[in-house]
């Protein structure tokens, strides 16, 4: 990226302008899932400066219908807003497909504190490995079991903890 | 070989349509569904199915004039996708069917470098859950009760017929159609046995579908459920929330 003076005169380093306002992206919170930022959600792709006062943000969609991603385009238009930035366009991109290992270390941590099961790691050609077990996030039993594939988001399954009986939502591998 | 613009539109209508009309079909068990889990399972599948016609329609023009506003005669579906759920096992039968297809399709489409590769290398893992979903309720209804198990027999001989049409080649998709549909019948056959069902013997394709899908030729339901599809799009042109 070009470093130097700007058309109004101030001077500013692009690459330092794109890395603050892809923070200020990164920060804003998933509409379904609060706890987590889509910087840790790894939904963010890039943060690009088109020119002075114009930036195009990269967003990748979880699930193919997500429809959390139309609440997060207008969050991440609005904040860059208020931080002075006129033109923001947010376009999506599907290439490469989003992975549950795009989840930060971080990101996996709010989600078990949140009462969510973080996704296994997977190999990224491998089959999903349904042989590890999945930590019940309220006791921390290993003995859980699947109720159904599907629950409250696409990018959830249903399992019940066999120790403490609670059911919760597991975000399932992909 | 290259497609041309023209055949590149025609196949993303074709899958497209595919994943619509499907989502359609099993939006209506909304409410319906015999238990809480199987209703937010069918609302899943559906939303996927959603979105993957959403980045497809759009790649053939505007998603909601597809959508909303085609006669009948313009949708390119499959005929097995726009046939109603009748009982569950029908709509499980149609779902295992579908997705085994669906899948095989994707995973080939996303090795490729064409237009198709990225959508198809995202959805192809959406695709795996839904073949999971289908196959282990074949398996738990075919390995049921008699009754259960006569149920999903019936439901797989009656949709039979509607799965030749699926390897029928699509122009603008290079690819090896009939290894498609060798693989697609081993993998079903596999279900099948394994669910103690016999795989059903008719025929796949024949006089009684005057034409395919994809040709514009559809079976009377469809026209129903178009009609509920289309009709609030219909009446209030442009409404938004």
């Amino acid at each position: 990226m070009v470093t130097g003076t700007r058309p109004d005169g101030r001077p500013t380093d692009d690459t330092a302008l794109e890395a603050r306002l892809r923070e200020i992206a990164g920060s804003v919170p998933d509409p379904e899932l609060p706890v987590l930022t889509l910087a840790e959600l790894g939904v963010l792709r890039a943060v690009r400066l088109l020119g002075p006062g114009r930036v195009e943000v990269e967003l990748t969609p979880t699930y193919t219908g997500c429809p959390a991603i139309e609440a997060m385009s207008a969050d991440i238009e609005r904040l860059l807003h208020e931080d002075g930035v006129p033109g923001v366009s947010v376009v999506t991109v599907l290439s490469p497909a989003w992975s549950t290992d795009d989840i930060s270390a971080e990101g996996r941590r709010k989600l078990a504190e949140f009462g969510i099961a973080p996704p296994r790691p997977h190999a990224s050609d491998g089959p999903v490995p349904l042989a590890l077990s999945v930590r019940c996030p309220n006791c921390g039993s290993t003995e859980t079991e699947l109720l159904s594939r599907f629950s409250s988001t696409a990018c959830k399954a249903l399992r019940r903890c066999i120790a403490c009986r609670e059911p919760f939502d597991h975000f399932k591998e992909l | 070989m290259t497609a041309t613009a023209a055949e590149a539109t025609a196949a993303a209508l074709a899958l497209g349509d595919d994943a619509l009309v499907l989502s359609h079909r099993l939006g209506e068990w909304a409410g319906h569904a015999p238990v809480l889990e199987e209703e937010v399972a069918l609302a899943n599948i559906a939303l996927d199915l959603l979105g993957q016609a959403r980045v497809l329609l759009s790649l053939a023009g505007d998603e909601d004039e597809l959508a909303y506003l085609r006669e009948e005669r313009a949708f390119r579906n499959l005929q097995l996708v726009e046939q109603p759920n009748g009982d569950f096992a029908h709509t499980i039968a149609r779902q295992l069917y579908f997705s085994v297809y669906q899948r095989l399709l994707y995973g080939e489409l996303a090795t490729g470098s064409g237009e198709f590769a990225p959508l198809a290398a995202k959805a192809v893992k959406e695709v795996a859950y839904h073949q999971d979903h289908a196959e282990q309720w074949t398996l738990r209804l075919g390995d049921g009760t008699e009754e259960s198990h006569g149920r999903m027999g019936r439901a797989c001989e009656a949709l039979w017929k509607f799965t030749g049409e699926m390897f029928q080649p699509v122009p603008g998709l290079d690819l090896d159609w009939p290894a498609l549909e060798a693989s697609w019948l081993e993998l079903v056959a596999d279900v099948l046995e394994r669910a103690t069902l016999t795989v059903p013997s008719g025929p796949r394709t024949g006089a009684w579908t005057a034409g395919a899908g994809r040709q514009g030729v559809h079976t009377e339901p469809f026209g129903r459920m178009l009609a509920e599809m289309q009709h609030l799009h219909r009446s209030h042109p442009g409404a938004s929330w």
